[in-house]
C-alpha cells in the first residue's frame, strides 16, 4: 500500500508530523512503519502535549524508589517492603463499550504493577458519569461497575476504595480511571530497561488477534456522531488468563532469568518492544512469524498494532528459555521466542523472510514530537456576595437531608458491594470511608490508599483546584492514621489544542506540583488523558489523585464511625465559612460562580501533622476530614457509619450558621474524643498553633442542631443510602 | 491434623484458606490440580475463586480435572471434604453434593457480611460448636442454591441442610436471603455428612480487624472434633 | 463434521437473566413479550465423518459436560 499524507491523517497524524517522519527517515515510511509511528506518536503514548509540563512535577522524595518513567512508581514502606502503584485511564473505550472498556482498564493497570514483580494487593477506581438525567448514564454506570467487578473479582484482588461522581460535562465523555497497588520486596523489583545484546525477546500470555487495532489512536480522537462505528476497536479482556499470567510471571520472577519485562498495553507489541529497547539504548529485532496469533493471515501491521490483552514481553538471559517455558506451560500460556536485542539502535521487523520495517528507535521514543501548546490562564473569579435573606427560608436539617441525598454525596454502597473487597484476607477498612486500608500480609503494617478529584473546584480555578485535590488526598490518608507517602495522578482533560483546556492542564499541574512539594508528597507515576471532548464540549478538568500512606501498627488505625455517647466532637482547623463553589451554594442556592476555597499549604501541613500526633498519642476515637458539604455533612457521615446521633452546641463564633456548617474551607478534620482527653488534646493543638472549635457531642440516636427540628439518625441514613439503589434498580 | 488445599488455575482464596488452617493448628499443604494424587490428609479443602474462569458453568471444568478423582475417592471412603464458594460449586458439579448453584437473583455480584445459622446435629463440622449463629462473609455472583422439590425433601429428611442465611437472631426469612437460594440455604452436607459445601467464607472472618472473628468458631470446632 | 447443540434451562428452573431481558425489552416498548428463557448454543466440529456416530459422540459430551442435567436440557440440532 502506497503511503501518502492522507493515509497519515487517517491514522491520526498531523500533516506536519507526517512530514517530520519523512524527513527523519529520509524516505516515505511503508504502511507498517506508518502504523508504528501513528501509535508511538499519538498523545496517549508520546505525551506530546503534556511532557513539557509534566517535567516540572515534584517526583523526588526520601521514600521514592522509582518515580515516573517506568511501568509504575515504587515507594519504600520499610523492612525491605515496597509498594508499586499507578493509576491509569481507559475513558474512550469505556464510553464505547462500558463493560469491556472498564474491565480491560483494570486488567491493564494490574499488569503495569505485576510486571515490576509486585503481587497486586488493592484496587481502586475513580469513575465519572454524565448527569443522572442523561439517557446513557444508567447503562454506562451499570456496565462500568460490572466490568470493574468482573475483572477485579476474578483476579482475586480486593477493590478497597474509589470515587464516583456525576456531572453534565461528562455526558459525552465518561471517565474510568483504574488504580492498583502491589507489594514487592525492594530488592526484587523488575524494570523494563532492556540490557545486553543478542538476548532472547520472549512473548508470553494470550494469542494475538485483531482487537483494538488503533486503540491508542482512538484514545486521542474526539468522539463525534460516528461513535457506533468505533465499536470493533475496543479490546476484550479475559481475567482468567490474566490470573494465570500473574502467577506465571511471579513464579518466573523468583529466579534470576529476567533482564527486563513490560506488559503489552496501549499500542501492544509496538510500544512495549520500542520502549524496552529505547530505555536500554539498544536495538530490537522481531520475527513476526513467531508471534502466536489466534486469527489467520494477520499482517505485520496488524500484529504490531493489535491490543489483544493479557500479554507480556520479556528480555531473558541467554540459556534460560527452557526453564521459563516450563513455567508458562504449567500455567497453559503461550510462550514464544520472537526476537532478540541488537546493537543497531533500530527496530527491525521480519515477516516471511523479508524485512518489513526498519526505524531508528530514538525517532520513535525519545525524539517523538513535543509541543509547547498555547494556553490561557484562568483568572480567579470574584467572590459572590450571597444574600443572607435567602437563608432565612431554609432549615439546616432540611438542607442537610437534601445534601446527603445528592448523587455526588450519596452512599455508593450499591456500587462497591459488587466488588470483592475482602479477598486476600487483609482488608481492614472497606470502601465507603476516607481510605481503603489493607494489611501488609504477615506484618503489623498496613497501607492506606484513596483516590480523589475535584472537577468543580478545578473548573472554577485550576491552580487552586490542583492544590486542593492533593490536599484532600493527604487529609484522607491522615484521617485513618496513616502517614502519606506519595501519589499517582491521572490527568483527565479536554482538547489540548484549545487554549482554555490547555491552560486548565498547565495550571492544575502547577497546583498539584506546589502542593506536592510543600507536603513532601511526591508524584511517582501517572497518566494523561486528553481529548475528552464530544462535539466541541469538553469535560471539566478532572485530575484524579491516588494517594498511598503507611500505618506502622495496623491496630492503631482510626475509623470514622462515631462511637460513644458523651464523646466530644471537635473541628480541627479554622472555619471561615467559604460558600462559593460549595455543594450548598451550587445545589441549594443555585449559584455556580465564584472561586473555590482557598488552600493554605502551611496550615494543611501543620494541621495534618498535628492530627497524626493526636492519633499517635491515642487521643482520637474517630476522625474524618471535612470536604464536600462542610462540617455538618462530615459529622453526619460519621454518625451514619456509627449509627449514632449528635448534638451540636449553639454556635460560639459570629458567623451565619449556614456559612459555618456548610462552608467548604480546606485543612479541617472532625475528631471524636473522650471528654477525659480534652485537656491533653487542647494542649497539643495549642502547642502546634492549631485552631479548633468544640462543636458538640455524640448522643444515642437523635440529631439535635440548636433550634432546628430534631431528626433521628434513621432519617439521615434514609437520606444518604437510598438514592443510588433507587436510581439503578428502578 | 493434616489438610490439603487444592489449587486450580483461577483459584484465588487458596492463600486465605492456608492462613486460616495453619492458624488453628492444621499442617496444611497446597496441592496443584494436575498432581497425580493428594498427600495423606485428614481434610481436603476446595477453596474459593474462579477456577477455569467459571467457564461453561461455575466449577464445571474444575470438576473434570485430574485431581478430582482423588478427591472423590477420598470423599467416598468417608474423608472430610470442605468446598467454600467456588469449592461448593465444584463439589456440586462432581455430583458429590446435590442441586445446582444459579446466578444470584438480582444478577449482581454481592460482597457483604451475613449472619448464618449452623446445623449443630451430628456432623464433625458443627457438632458441639460454641456458637451456632455466626457472622460470616459472602462474595459471589452465583450462589443461588436450587434443587428439585424431591431433592429438597430428601435433604430435609436426611438432615443435610448445613447452613442457612438468617437474621442476627436466627430469623429465617427472605429479608435475610442475599441471593434467592431456596429456603435460605447457604450450605449443605452429603448424606454421610463428611462433605460440606457452603457459599460463605469462614476464612475471611478469623480476625477482629477483619470486621468479625466468628470464623474462629468454625475452625476451632473442626480441629477439636477431629482430635 | 459440525454438530450444533442447544442447551436450555429446564422448565421450572428460575431464569433471572431471562426475566431481566424481558423487562428490558418491555422498557424498550416491545411490550408483547410474554416470556424470555436464555440458553446456550455450541458449534462442535468433530473428526468423525459418519453423521450418526458424530451425533452420538456429541450426545455423550452433552451428558458429561455441556449440560448440567440437574437444571438443563440439551437438544442436538
Amino acid at each position: 500500500m502506497e503511503v501518502n499524507e492522507q493515509i497519515a491523517i487517517d491514522h491520526g497524524l498531523k500533516k506536519e508530523e507526517f512530514n517530520k517522519i519523512c524527513d527523519l527517515l529520509k524516505r516515505t515510511p511503508n504502511i507498517t512503519e506508518l502504523g508504528i509511528f501513528s501509535a508511538m506518536w499519538n498523545e496517549h503514548c508520546s505525551y506530546k502535549s503534556s511532557r513539557l509540563h509534566l517535567k516540572k512535577l515534584n517526583t523526588k522524595g526520601k521514600k521514592v524508589i522509582q518515580g515516573p518513567g517506568e511501568n509504575a512508581g515504587v515507594i519504600d514502606i520499610e523492612d525491605d517492603d515496597a509498594i508499586v502503584f499507578k493509576i491509569e485511564s481507559h475513558n474512550h473505550p469505556s464510553f464505547i463499550e462500558p463493560y469491556q472498556g472498564a474491565a480491560t482498564g483494570v486488567g491493564g493497570i494490574m499488569r503495569d504493577v505485576f510486571t515490576m514483580g509486585a503481587r497486586p494487593i488493592a484496587n481502586l477506581n475513580s469513575i465519572h458519569f454524565g448527569s443522572p438525567q442523561h439517557p446513557k448514564t444508567k447503562s454506562l454506570l451499570r456496565g462500568v461497575v460490572k466490568g470493574i467487578g468482573g475483572y477485579g473479582n476474578c483476579m482475586g484482588i480486593p477493590t478497597v476504595g474509589g470515587q464516583t461522581s456525576f456531572d453534565e460535562s461528562y455526558n459525552g465523555n465518561i471517565l474510568v480511571n483504574a488504580m492498583t497497588l502491589g507489594l514487592v520486596n525492594k530488592n526484587k523489583i523488575f524494570y523494563s530497561k532492556a540490557a545486553g545484546i543478542n538476548k532472547p525477546v520472549i512473548y508470553v500470555g494470550s494469542k494475538t488477534g485483531r482487537d483494538g487495532i488503533h486503540g491508542a489512536s482512538m484514545a486521542s480522537a474526539i468522539f463525534d456522531d460516528k461513535i457506533e462505528e468505533k465499536k470493533p476497536t475496543v479490546q476484550v479482556g479475559d481475567p482468567f488468563t490474566e490470573k494465570l499470567l500473574l502467577e506465571a510471571c511471579l513464579e518466573l520472577m523468583t529466579g534470576k532469568s529476567i533482564i527486563s519485562i513490560q506488559d503489552m498495553g496501549a499500542a501492544g507489541l509496538t510500544s512495549s518492544s520500542i520502549e524496552m529497547a529505547s530505555k536500554g539504548n539498544l536495538g530490537i529485532e522481531l520475527n513476526l512469524n513467531k508471534v502466536p496469533c489466534r486469527e489467520e493471515k494477520m499482517t505485520p501491521y496488524e500484529i504490531m498494532l493489535s491490543e489483544s490483552q493479557e500479554r507480556m514481553l520479556i528480555v531473558l538471559e541467554n540459556e534460560k528459555e527452557e526453564e521459563a517455558k516450563k513455567i508458562f506451560d504449567k500455567w497453559n500460556l503461550d510462550f514464544a521466542v520472537i526476537g532478540k536485542t541488537t546493537d543497531t539502535k533500530k527496530i527491525e521487523l521480519f515477516f516471511d523472510n523479508n524485512k518489513v520495517a526498519e526505524i531508528p528507535i530514538n525517532i520513535l521514543a525519545k525524539n517523538a514530537p513535543v509541543y509547547d501548546r498555547k494556553w490561557k490562564k484562568t483568572k480567579l473569579p470574584q467572590k459572590i456576595k450571597f444574600n443572607k435573606d435567602d437563608f432565612k427560608k431554609l432549615k439546616i436539617t432540611g438542607v442537610l437531608k437534601k445534601i446527603l441525598s445528592l448523587p455526588n454525596i450519596s452512599s455508593k454502597e450499591w456500587i462497591w458491594q459488587q466488588y470483592d473487597h475482602t479477598v486476600m484476607g487483609d482488608t481492614i477498612q472497606k470502601p465507603g470511608t476516607d481510605s481503603g486500608v489493607v494489611r501488609v500480609h504477615g506484618t503489623n503494617k498496613a497501607v492506606a490508599t484513596s483516590v480523589d478529584s475535584s472537577a468543580i473546584y478545578c473548573y472554577a480555578h485550576p491552580l487552586t483546584g490542583g492544590k486542593q485535590v492533593v490536599c484532600e488526598s493527604w487529609r484522607n490518608l491522615i484521617s485513618c492514621g496513616s502517614k502519606p507517602i506519595a501519589i499517582t495522578n491521572c490527568l483527565n482533560f479536554g482538547n489540548p489544542e484549545k487554549e482554555k483546556n490547555m491552560g486548565e492542564f498547565v495550571e492544575c499541574v502547577e497546583g498539584i506540583n506546589e502542593a506536592s512539594k510543600f507536603l513532601d508528597y511526591p508524584v511517582v507515576s501517572g497518566n494523561v488523558s486528553f481529548y475528552n471532548e464530544t462535539k466541541d464540549k469538553g469535560i471539566k478538568p478532572t485530575p484524579a489523585i491516588g494517594g498511598v500512606g503507611l500505618i506502622k501498627d495496623y491496630k492503631k488505625m482510626i475509623t470514622m464511625n462515631l462511637k460513644n455517647n458523651e464523646n466530644l466532637i471537635l473541628v480541627v482547623g479554622k472555619t471561615e465559612g467559604h460558600l462559593d463553589q460549595s455543594v450548598f451554594a451550587i445545589n441549594i442556592l443555585n449559584e455556580k460562580k465564584g472561586p473555590p476555597p482557598v488552600v493554605n499549604l502551611f496550615n494543611e501541613k501543620n494541621i495534618g501533622e498535628t492530627v497524626l500526633k493526636l492519633i499517635g498519642e491515642e487521643l482520637i476515637t474517630s476522625a474524618h476530614d471535612v470536604s464536600l458539604g462542610g462540617i455538618i455533612t462530615a459529622v453526619s457521615k460519621m454518625a451514619i457509619k456509627g449509627k449514632k446521633g449528635f448534638k451540636l452546641n449553639k454556635l460560639k463564633v459570629l458567623m451565619n450558621k449556614f456559612d459555618y456548617y456548610f462552608g467548604e474551607d480546606q485543612g479541617r478534620y472532625i475528631i471524636e474524643i473522650e471528654p477525659k482527653n480534652l485537656s491533653k488534646v487542647q494542649n497539643i493543638l495549642k502547642d502546634n498553633s492549631v485552631h479548633y472549635d468544640d462543636i458538640g457531642f455524640v448522643i444515642e440516636n437523635e440529631i439535635i442542631v440548636d433550634k432546628e427540628p430534631i431528626l433521628h439518625i434513621d432519617d439521615l441514613i434514609e437520606s444518604n443510602t437510598n438514592w443510588l439503589e433507587r436510581y439503578m434498580d428502578k | 491434623m493434616k489438610s490439603s488445599v487444592i489449587i486450580f488455575p483461577g483459584s484465588n482464596c487458596d492463600r486465605d484458606m492456608d492462613v486460616a488452617l495453619k492458624k488453628f493448628g492444621f499442617k496444611n499443604q497446597m496441592v496443584w490440580h494436575n498432581d497425580p494424587e493428594i498427600p495423606k490428609s485428614d481434610l481436603i479443602v476446595l477453596p474459593g475463586g474462579f477456577a477455569y474462569g467459571d467457564y461453561l458453568r461455575c466449577g464445571s471444568i474444575a470438576a473434570k480435572s485430574k485431581i478430582i478423582k482423588s478427591v472423590i475417592d477420598f470423599a467416598n471412603s468417608g474423608g472430610l471434604v470442605i468446598g467454600i464458594c467456588n469449592g461448593f460449586q465444584i463439589l456440586i458439579e462432581t455430583g458429590l453434593l446435590p442441586g445446582a448453584l444459579l446466578t444470584n437473583r438480582y444478577l449482581k455480584f454481592i460482597c457483604k457480611n451475613v449472619f448464618v445459622k449452623l446445623n449443630k446435629d451430628e456432623s464433625k463440622y458443627f457438632k458441639n460448636i460454641k456458637k451456632d449463629i455466626l457472622e460470616l462473609h459472602i462474595a459471589h455472583n452465583d450462589g443461588n442454591y436450587f434443587c428439585s422439590k424431591d431433592e429438597l425433601k430428601s435433604l430435609e429428611d436426611n438432615n443435610q441442610i448445613a447452613v442457612n442465611y438468617c437474621g442476627q437472631n436466627g430469623e429465617l426469612t427472605d429479608e435475610f436471603n442475599p441471593n434467592g437460594s431456596i429456603n435460605n440455604i447457604a450450605g449443605i452436607f452429603n448424606k454421610n455428612k463428611n462433605i460440606i459445601g457452603m457459599m460463605p467464607h469462614p476464612e475471611r472472618m478469623i480476625d477482629k480487624s477483619l470486621s468479625s472473628d466468628d470464623g474462629n468458631f468454625f475452625f476451632e470446632n473442626l480441629i477439636q472434633n477431629l482430635k | 463434521m459440525k454438530v450444533k447443540v442447544i442447551v436450555t434451562l429446564k422448565e421450572g428452573v428460575l431464569d433471572p437473566q431471562g426475566k431481566a431481558i424481558q423487562q428490558t425489552l418491555d422498557g424498550m416498548s416491545f411490550s408483547d413479550v410474554k416470556q424470555v428463557r436464555q440458553g446456550k448454543y455450541f458449534d462442535i466440529e468433530v473428526n468423525i465423518e459418519d453423521e450418526k456416530k458424530a451425533k452420538s459422540k456429541v450426545e455423550e459430551m452433552c451428558k458429561k459436560l455441556l449440560a448440567n442435567l440437574v437444571i438443563e436440557d440439551y437438544r442436538i440440532l
